[in-house]
């Protein structure tokens, strides 16, 4: 990795922050090495990408990352957080939103979430299944 | 008590294939491009079969398969459609054994549970559907005396099902039986984490299934998933999971404008009154199992009582017995019939849960057993187990608004009926709820008033067929385990007949 951690979110190598939703003053969103890492993978093969936060069961609570669009986003939905993700070199990949739906956005308001990658499968339609990797939500109590 | 050996083994009832390729019309197909995924247990975190990974390629054969079967199929009489599932039950029944160790191997779910309920279930579900078809009727509403609308039946054609991890074998029943009951030709796509299962059980059957009725497609959500849901030669889809993707197979139904079912999963409360404690007879004891129920699967039901709401007066009394009733959960290997716990079912499953224990005690919850992974010896090393874990905190905190799916019970207390009412409908979601009460009216109005589409009543976790599943607000919609099921997989045929030799006389 070319880019050093900017902060310590429980232990985790955070790289990449997220500045926060037009509903939020709270950066709330932030991204592992091990996370930016498959996301550069994501990209170079599916082209920009978008993160959903999902609920309930199974693969719940687990972040589904599409190609940007793929998942229509409303007045249902809060925009929890963009960051600027960028290549190995150093060069801009493109603007990576996080979305989580409204009410559960409410239930999660007093937390951030570090979006990490770890072993595994995966499920939904997440792109990163096949990697054999999985996104996963880490959680931290927000100051506010 | 029996320690079943692991399949593979010689004496092992169930034998799984080296390599599983998709069923597609009645054989068993490569995937057009040649790749393979591995399918590991999670008893002992191994592989032990490759499964094709299918693509829109397989998908769209399988689409082939489906609708050249289905105008013989859904043709079929219900009487020709009742003996077809009457035949897989008793296959089934012939084969329980193999099935439920298969399943367990597969998902890592205690063998107890898949002899005695996933795969008897799934049994029964097929026998259900099969008296279902028979009995249901169309209905006539005579309009005027010389006027008679008829309402018939009709199959949709070809449906698309997207099964869950969670019960990968009696889940996938759920929506087959009455899927094929209605007269429609099925492409089913397995979870990704548990995918041989069903292939398994789909050797058993093959040479029941008329080609093309039933087609297997396994693979990724995003590569097999997809193209399955966004079809525009499926009629309709039906999908177990969570919240995003249901929301985006919403999004491409509504592209082609097909119905959709969906189970999207809970929070589900599990209230005890103070009453509960009056005695300590046989009825407290079943309170106290029902406490404990949290465990049954690993915690990976959608319906898992996960919040436990305990009335003041007896709370400090009746958790500390619950939680020695917790204790005495016996963990370990799957395959053992005494075992009651088993593994997560993947490993993206155990670090989720290991990500909320860790939240839950930021938030200050109080771990009153467990609260850790549970490392076990010898081969199961390798395996994905949490211990049954206790928290106590209250209904703001994320363990009590996110379905955990693992054994992990978020343990809070209550004055009186409006506040349980009050935090048992503080949730996003209505899948399931308990009530325990020796009282009838108290568990008659609090079963009124939780916004769920399951109470169980003084009883939790039985799921028997012509008993109506499904979810109020982000649960999900339809109605799966009952008769009214068929609704979901049929077209309603109109005929308007006028039997009047008259002109309606207007031109």
């Amino acid at each position: 990795m070319s880019q050093k951690p900017v902060t310590q979110v429980a232990g985790f190598d955070v790289v990449l922050e997220a500045a926060p939703g037009p509903e939020d003053d709270v950066a709330r969103v932030a991204y592992t090495a091990a996370a930016v890492e498959l996301l550069r993978e994501l990209w170079r093969r599916h082209g920009p990408l978008m993160f959903h936060q999902s609920g309930g069961c199974c693969d719940g609570s687990a972040p589904m990352c599409f190609p940007a669009g793929e998942f229509r986003t409303g007045g249902a939905d809060v925009l929890m957080g963009t960051a600027e993700l960028s290549d190995d070199d150093g060069s801009v990949l493109g603007p990576l939103e996080l979305w989580i739906s409204r009410e559960q956005f409410n239930a999660w308001k007093h937390t951030a979430l570090v979006i990490d990658a770890v072993k595994g499968r995966g499920s939904g339609f997440s792109l990163e299944a096949p990697t054999g990797q999985r996104f996963l939500t880490r959680s931290q109590l927000c100051a506010t | 008590m029996t320690v079943y050996a692991q399949p593979g083994q010689a004496d092992s009832p169930a034998t799984f294939k080296s390599r599983y390729e998709h069923f597609i019309g009645g054989k068993w197909v490569a995937p057009v491009k040649g790749e393979y995924f591995e399918d590991i247990t999670p008893v002992t975190g191994k592989a032990f079969a490759e499964v094709a990974r299918g693509t829109a390629e397989d998908i769209e054969a399988a689409l082939d398969a489906a609708w050249a079967a289905a105008p013989s199929w859904n043709a079929t009489t219900p009487a020709e459609r009742a003996v077809l599932l009457n035949k897989i039950a008793d296959r089934m029944e012939e084969n329980l054994e193999a099935i439920a160790v298969a399943e367990t191997w597969d998902n890592g779910k205690p063998v107890r549970e898949t002899l005695a309920a996933d795969i008897p279930l799934a049994i029964d579900h097929f026998r259900y559907f099969a008296g279902a078809i028979r009995a249901q009727e169309g209905r006539l509403s005579q309009i005027d005396e010389d006027t008679v609308a008829y309402h018939f039946h009709e199959p949709l054609g070809v449906v698309g099902q997207i099964i869950p991890w969670n019960f990968p074998i009696l889940m996938g029943v759920w929506k087959l039986a009455p899927a094929l009951a209605a007269g429609n030709c099925v492409v089913l796509k397995p979870a990704e984490q548990t995918p041989a299962s069903i292939l398994f059980l789909i050797e058993l059957l093959e040479d029941l299934i008329p080609a093309g009725v039933v087609n297997v497609v396994n693979g990724f959500g995003a590569e097999a998933g997809k193209p399955l849901a966004s079809n525009p030669r499926i009629r309709k889809i039906a999908f177990t999971g969570e919240t995003t993707t249901g929301r985006l197979i919403m999004q491409y139904a509504s592209e082609n404008i097909i119905p959709v079912t969906l189970e999207l999963g809970g929070k589900s409360p599990n209230i005890f009154f103070d009453d509960i404690a009056q005695e300590k007879d046989a009825f407290y004891d079943k309170a106290l199992e029902g406490f404990a129920l949290f465990g049954l699967n690993q915690g990976e039901v959608c319906t898992c009582p996960s919040r436990a709401l305990v009335q003041k007066g007896m709370y400090d009394e009746f958790v500390a017995e619950g939680v020695e009733r917790v204790k005495k959960m016996v963990q370990g290997n799957p395959l053992d019939t005494n075992t009651m716990v088993g593994a997560q079912a993947s490993t993206d499953q155990l670090e989720k849960i290991l990500s909320y224990l860790d939240i839950g005690k930021q938030e200050g919850a109080k771990a009153l057993i467990g609260g850790e992974r549970m490392e076990l010896d010898g081969d199961l090393s390798g395996g994905y187990y949490v211990q049954p874990t206790i928290f106590e905190g209250d209904n703001t905190m994320r363990i009590f608004q996110e379905e955990i799916f693992g054994p992990v019970l978020s343990l809070t207390s209550f004055t009186d009926f409006d506040e349980a009412i009050s935090v048992a409908n503080d949730t996003l979601y209505g899948l399931g709820a308990g009530v325990w009460s020796r009282n009838g009216t108290t568990a008659y109005r609090a079963g009124r008033a939780i916004q769920a589409g399951r109470v169980w009543v003084n009883n939790y976790h039985n799921y028997p067929a012509h008993a109506a599943f499904g979810g109020y607000k982000s649960s999900g919609i339809g109605r799966e385990n009952h008769l009214m099921m068929l609704d979901h997989y049929q077209q309603t045929k109109n005929l308007l007949v006028s039997y009047s030799q008259n002109a309606m006389g207007l031109f």
